[in-house]
C-alpha cells in the first residue's frame, strides 16, 4: 500500500521570525545567512500493506510529521522514493482550516475541494460530517470563534468521512472532550475493522497500543526499530528514560 | 507488492503515487495543470466566501461597491482638473478616468490579493496536496468579480457624460484579456516573493501608487508625445503603458491603437504569465515549510 525506500528529507528554512526583504539585506551587509539545512528524516525505508494501523512514536522533532507528509505528498521527499497506492485523507496536527473568517461549512467545502473532491462528494458527505463533529450552530460560525476542542473535532469528522484508502493522523485523538474523545475511539476502531490502512502518529503510548497493529519509532530523523506495538513502545519507553537519566547526570 | 505497477497518474488523489526528488524544480507539469483544472471550482468557492464574509451581497454592501469606484474616480478627476488649472478638457476625460482606474485597480488588487495568497493560507498548505498555484489563481478571480460590476458603472457614466460606447471597444475585449493574464502572472510572482520576504506587502502600496503615476491612466496616452525623447522609451517600457493605455483609447477615445502597442501588450502580458507560473510552481514545493 505505502512504500517508503530510502527516503532522506532535508529542507533548508528559515530561522527568522518574520522573514523581510529589510531583514535580509541587512544580513547580506553583515555577509549572514539566516538559512539553516534540517535533516528532518535520513534514510528510512519500510513498507506498509494494506489493513496495517501503523504507529509511529519518537520524542518532539524525530521527523514523525514530516515523514507523514512526505507519504501525504505535501513535501517530497531530498532522496529516495515513496509509493502510495490509494486516495489519502491527512488529519495533521493542524486540523483542517483554511480562513479564521469563513464558517466551519464553507471550510469543509474549501479544503475538501483543494485536496481534488467534487462539490457533489462533498455535499454527499456534508451531513454525517456535520452530525459528527456536532457543532450546532457554530457550524455556520466563523471558524475564528471555535474553540480548539471544536476545532479538531471538525478535523477528525472530515478526515475520518473522506472514504480515504490511507488515513493519516497525527496527534488527533487528545482532542475534544470525554463524549467525543469515546466517539472518536470508537470511529478509529471501526476504520481499523474495514481494513483500512492508517498511519498514527501520537505521544499517547496506550493508544498505540491498543489501536495500531504495527509500529515504527523515530529518533532524530532515523528510524530505530520496526516491530509490534507493545515492543517497540517498550523499548522506545526505555530509552527516553535512559536518555533522561544522562541528562539529569549532565545536569548535576 | 503483488499488485502490477501501474502508470502514477495522478500527484495528488489517484490510485497510486509516486514521490520522488523533482531535479529541474518543476514537477510533471501536464499532471500539474490537469490537477489544478479539476479544483477549478475551488476558485469559485474562494471568491463566493469571500463575498459572502465582506457582506458584498447585501443592499448597502453591493451600493458601496458602486460608489468606491465613483468616489475614486471623482477624487482623482478634481485632483487632475485642479493640477492643470482647470485647463479645457474634453468631454471624454472624466470616462477615460474611470475606465483607465477600474483596469488599474483590477491589476492592483490581483497583486495584493495574490501577494497575501499563500502566506494566509498558512494551514491548508502545511496539510493537503494540491497545485499552490489554486491561491494566487483564486486571488485573481475574486478581483475579476469585483472588477466586473464596474464596467456597468462604467457604461453609465460614458452615457451619462455623453461619451457613449465607440465601435473600438469590442478590440478592448481582447486587451482585457492580456491585463488579466498580466495581473495573474504578477500575482503568481508576488505570491511567492511574500513567501520568502514579508514585507513585500507592505512595500507595494507605495509601489501602486507610484506605477499609477507612471501609466497612462490619470492623462492620456497622447501626453507622452510631449515627454523628452529618452524619457518616452522609458515610459512606453511600461508594461501598463500598452495595456492600460490601450484599453482605455479602444474603450473611451475609439481610437485604434498601432500595431506596435497590441505586440508589446501581447509580449508583456505573455511573458509575465510565463515567468509568475514558472517561478511559483519551482518554488512551491518548499512553502510548506517556508510558513
Amino acid at each position: 500500500m505505502v512504500s517508503v525506500q530510502d527516503v532522506s528529507i532535508t529542507y533548508r528554512t528559515t530561522f527568522e521570525r518574520r522573514p523581510t526583504m529589510k531583514d535580509a539585506l541587512l544580513r547580506f551587509g553583515r555577509g549572514q545567512r539566516a538559512v539553516r539545512e534540517v535533516h528532518a528524516v535520513r534514510d528510512v525505508s519500510f513498507d506498509v500493506a494494506q489493513g496495517t494501523v501503523l504507529g509511529i512514536v519518537g520524542s518532539n522533532g524525530a521527523g514523525k510529521s514530516t515523514l507523514v507528509r512526505a507519504v501525504a505528498g505535501i513535501l517530497p521527499p531530498t532522496a529516495g522514493r515513496i509509493e502510495v497506492r490509494g486516495k489519502v485523507s491527512t488529519l495533521l496536527a493542524l486540523g483542517v482550516g483554511f480562513n479564521g473568517n469563513m464558517s466551519g461549512q464553507e471550510n469543509v467545502m474549501l479544503g475538501g475541494l483543494a485536496a481534488g473532491y467534487t462539490r457533489e462528494e462533498i455535499l454527499a458527505r456534508y451531513d454525517e460530517i456535520a452530525d459528527f463533529a456536532d457543532l450546532g450552530d457554530f457550524i455556520e460560525m466563523p471558524m475564528r470563534t471555535y474553540s480548539s476542542g471544536m476545532y479538531s473535532r471538525l478535523a477528525f469528522a472530515v478526515a475520518v468521512h473522506m472514504d480515504p484508502d490511507i488515513l493519516l493522523v497525527d496527534e488527533a485523538l487528545s482532542a475534544g472532550d470525554a463524549k467525543f474523545k469515546e466517539r472518536a475511539a470508537a470511529k478509529m476502531k471501526e476504520l481499523v475493522g474495514q481494513s483500512r490502512t492508517m498511519f498514527l502518529v501520537s505521544h499517547a503510548l496506550s493508544s498505540i497500543q491498543e489501536l495500531c497493529n504495527d509500529s515504527i519509532w523515530l529518533n532524530k530523523g532515523e528510524l530505530m526499530m520496526r516491530g509490534a506495538p507493545t515492543d517497540v513502545v517498550k523499548e522506545y519507553t526505555k530509552f527516553v528514560k535512559v536518555e533522561r537519566n544522562a541528562l539529569t547526570l549532565e545536569d548535576v | 507488492m503483488s499488485n502490477p505497477r501501474t502508470v502514477p497518474q495522478d500527484d495528488y488523489l489517484g490510485e497510486f503515487h509516486v514521490y520522488a526528488p523533482h531535479k529541474a524544480g518543476l514537477p510533471p507539469l501536464r499532471t500539474y495543470f490537469h490537477e489544478l483544472w479539476r479544483r477549478r471550482e475551488f476558485a469559485v468557492e474562494m471568491s463566493r466566501a469571500q463575498v459572502r464574509a465582506s457582506n458584498a451581497n447585501t443592499v448597502f454592501g453591493i451600493f458601496w461597491n458602486i460608489l468606491n469606484p465613483v468616489l475614486l474616480a471623482s477624487v482623482y478627476f478634481l485632483l487632475v482638473v485642479v493640477l492643470s488649472r482647470g485647463a479645457a478638457r474634453e468631454s471624454w476625460y472624466f470616462s477615460y478616468i474611470v475606465a483607465g482606474l477600474f483596469s488599474f485597480y483590477f491589476v492592483a488588487r490581483s497583486m495584493s490579493g495574490g501577494a497575501s495568497s499563500v502566506t494566509s493560507a498558512g494551514r491548508i498548505i502545511m496539510n493537503t496536496a494540491f497545485p499552490r498555484l489554486l491561491l494566487p489563481l483564486s486571488a485573481v478571480s475574486i478581483s475579476f468579480r469585483r472588477f466586473l460590476p464596474t464596467l456597468l458603472v462604467y457604461a453609465a457614466i460614458a452615457f451619462a457624460t455623453g461619451t457613449g460606447i465607440p465601435p473600438t471597444a469590442v478590440l478592448a475585449i481582447p486587451m482585457l484579456l492580456l491585463i488579466v493574464m498580466f495581473a495573474t502572472g504578477m500575482a503568481m510572482l508576488l505570491a511567492t516573493v511574500q513567501v520568502y520576504f514579508r514585507d513585500t506587502k507592505s512595500f507595494l502600496p507605495y509601489v501602486t501608487r507610484i506605477w499609477l503615476y507612471t501609466s497612462p491612466v490619470l492623462y492620456p496616452i497622447t501626453f507622452y508625445d510631449r515627454l523628452p525623447e529618452a524619457l518616452q522609451v522609458v515610459a512606453r517600457l511600461n508594461p501598463l503603458y500598452s495595456l492600460v493605455g490601450g484599453w482605455s483609447d479602444l474603450l473611451v477615445r475609439g481610437e485604434l491603437i498601432p500595431a506596435s502597442m497590441w505586440i508589446s501588450a501581447a509580449l508583456w502580458s505573455v511573458g509575465v504569465l510565463v515567468v509568475g507560473a514558472l517561478v511559483f510552481i519551482s518554488r512551491e514545493r518548499d512553502f510548506a515549510v517556508r510558513l
